[in-house]
């Protein structure tokens, strides 16, 4: 269906980059997120990792920052059609976080301080795709955007790179996260527009 | 497989695709503000907090998508779950949209649509920002409202007065001016029926004639005052700009309320 809206026109259309689907450019960084924000403390600050056979293996602060870290310079979508273009994260990858895991799981729950959670294809996480990321634009992440540590899974839309990330837990079948529940999309490509479930 | 349970904002989950809604009324809520009342051919009911989204057509194929919360009273829903949205109802749905400057959106919607002009609609979404009589009577809530964030606050009010609903609401809302006020004569008269609504306006730029408390933005101490003791446990409800909804928020937390009981929804292009 396409209806013109009389006597719309929008902004000038941005030039030379590639926007998907009912977005526009931001060049801020707005915040987003259901509840208050979470104050951590990387002293005890944790991540675990938990597979479909319920064997967990846990990194501390210092055990993440001493794994090999990226620098990965990616677009952003966040599903209240804001898209960031060339924002720059240091992080750890899941393929390093991952590698050694033992798992068949084809679904992760990834879980956040505060209660947050959001479900993700495990073959969305790896392939150089996703990263454990705690610092944006050199400096470290603020708590507002989820520091100290966030999922960055930035071929999603952002929802899916949940902030304060604390756990992922491996699953053989997908079951639905925070957002996943009230109606939003289980894999969330905005190049596809899949906003919400059944798009 | 799904870890959905049976609750009630499930029912509203799973937002319908998009339609054309018309434009039947709309009104200057404040200088900068505008409530346009849609008329929507295929409504399935909506819980007070949701909001719908906006699909505009610019000749050359352009689109752009904004979304905006309801501000009237929430419907039910008049199709059984799971069926298809033609079998809905239509309805009416009021937004408010605040003007943004520089808004391509907001300014069209403020300045540009007229009376009688189509639009595409979606809707509604979301199920966590709501409240509702049936399901949350009988928690005392509270509502904190930076600006335009009023908005779904208002929607949750105005469910409760349709609903003849006494659950005990207090309302803090944190405007810059006296006439950026949104919903004055509705909120007034909601206030005078006298049934467990207290009402809180804070003014951050400039105050109207004979107020005792000077501008400024919302304190500890003030919240503290006027919202519940967290010992009550109210559902919290902190809508408006990033800033005000953070600020508000950890208050709150600072004060002893638990954070899974505030739920916070963040408007406007505020970027840090």
């Amino acid at each position: 269906m396409s209806t013109l809206t009389p006597g719309f026109h929008g902004r000038p259309r941005p030039q030379g980059v590639a926007l998907p689907p009912g977005q526009y450019v931001e060049t801020g960084f707005p915040v987003l997120s259901a509840g208050p924000t979470p104050r951590l403390d990387t002293a005890s600050w944790r991540l675990d990792v938990t597979t479909e056979t319920g064997v967990t293996r846990s990194w501390s602060w210092a055990e993440l920052m001493a794994l090999p870290q990226d620098e990965p310079t990616v677009d952003i979508h966040c599903v209240t059609r804001w898209s960031k273009f060339g924002t720059t994260w240091r992080g750890v990858s899941l393929d390093t976080l991952l590698a050694e895991v033992e798992s068949t799981a084809d679904f992760a729950m990834v879980g956040s301080y505060g209660g947050y959670t959001t479900n993700l294809p495990v073959s969305e996480l790896l392939g150089g795709k996703a990263w454990i990321a705690h610092t944006f634009d050199g400096a470290p992440l603020h708590p507002v955007h989820g520091g100290p540590a966030r999922l960055l899974v930035p071929h999603l839309y952002f929802w899916k790179s949940a902030k304060w990330v604390n756990s992922i837990t491996l699953m053989p079948m997908d079951r639905q996260g925070f957002w996943e529940r009230l109606g939003y999309h289980d894999l969330g490509d905005p190049w596809r527009e899949q906003r919400y479930q059944g798009d | 497989m799904t870890e959905a349970p049976a609750r009630l904002g499930a029912r509203y989950a799973r937002p319908s695709g998009w339609q054309v809604a018309t434009l039947v009324d709309a009104w200057a809520e404040s200088p900068s503000a505008r409530t346009l009342v849609l008329e929507v051919a295929h409504w399935p009911g909506h819980m007070a907090g949701q909001h719908v989204d906006l699909r505009l057509t610019a000749p050359d194929g352009y689109r752009a998508e904004r979304s905006y919360s309801v501000g009237s009273a929430a419907t039910r829903s008049t199709v059984p779950e799971g069926s298809a949205l033609d079998g809905a109802a239509p309805a009416r749905v009021e937004l408010t949209v605040q003007r943004v400057a520089g808004g391509e959106v907001s300014t069209y919607l403020t300045d540009v649509f007229a009376v009688g002009d189509a639009i595409e609609l979606r809707g509604p979404v979301g199920g966590w920002f709501v409240w509702s009589p049936e399901r949350d009577a009988g928690t005392p809530v509270l509502l904190a409202a930076g600006g335009s964030g009023l908005v779904p606050l208002m929607a949750m009010l105005r469910t409760r007065r349709e609903a003849g609903d006494r659950t005990p609401v207090r309302l803090v809302y944190s405007v810059r001016r006296p006439e950026d006020r949104l919903y004055v004569d509705d909120l007034d008269r909601l206030v005078a029926a006298h049934d467990g609504l207290d009402v809180q306006v804070v003014y951050t730029r400039s105050t109207p004639l004979g107020s005792v408390r000077g501008p400024g933005r919302l304190e500890r101490r003030e919240l503290a005052a006027w919202g519940w003791p967290a010992e009550i446990e109210p559902a919290c409800f902190v809508c408006g700009p990033t800033g005000f909804v953070e600020a508000l928020a950890r208050q709150l937390v600072s004060l002893g309320h638990d954070p899974a009981r505030i739920r916070t929804e963040r408007f406007g292009p505020a970027a840090d």
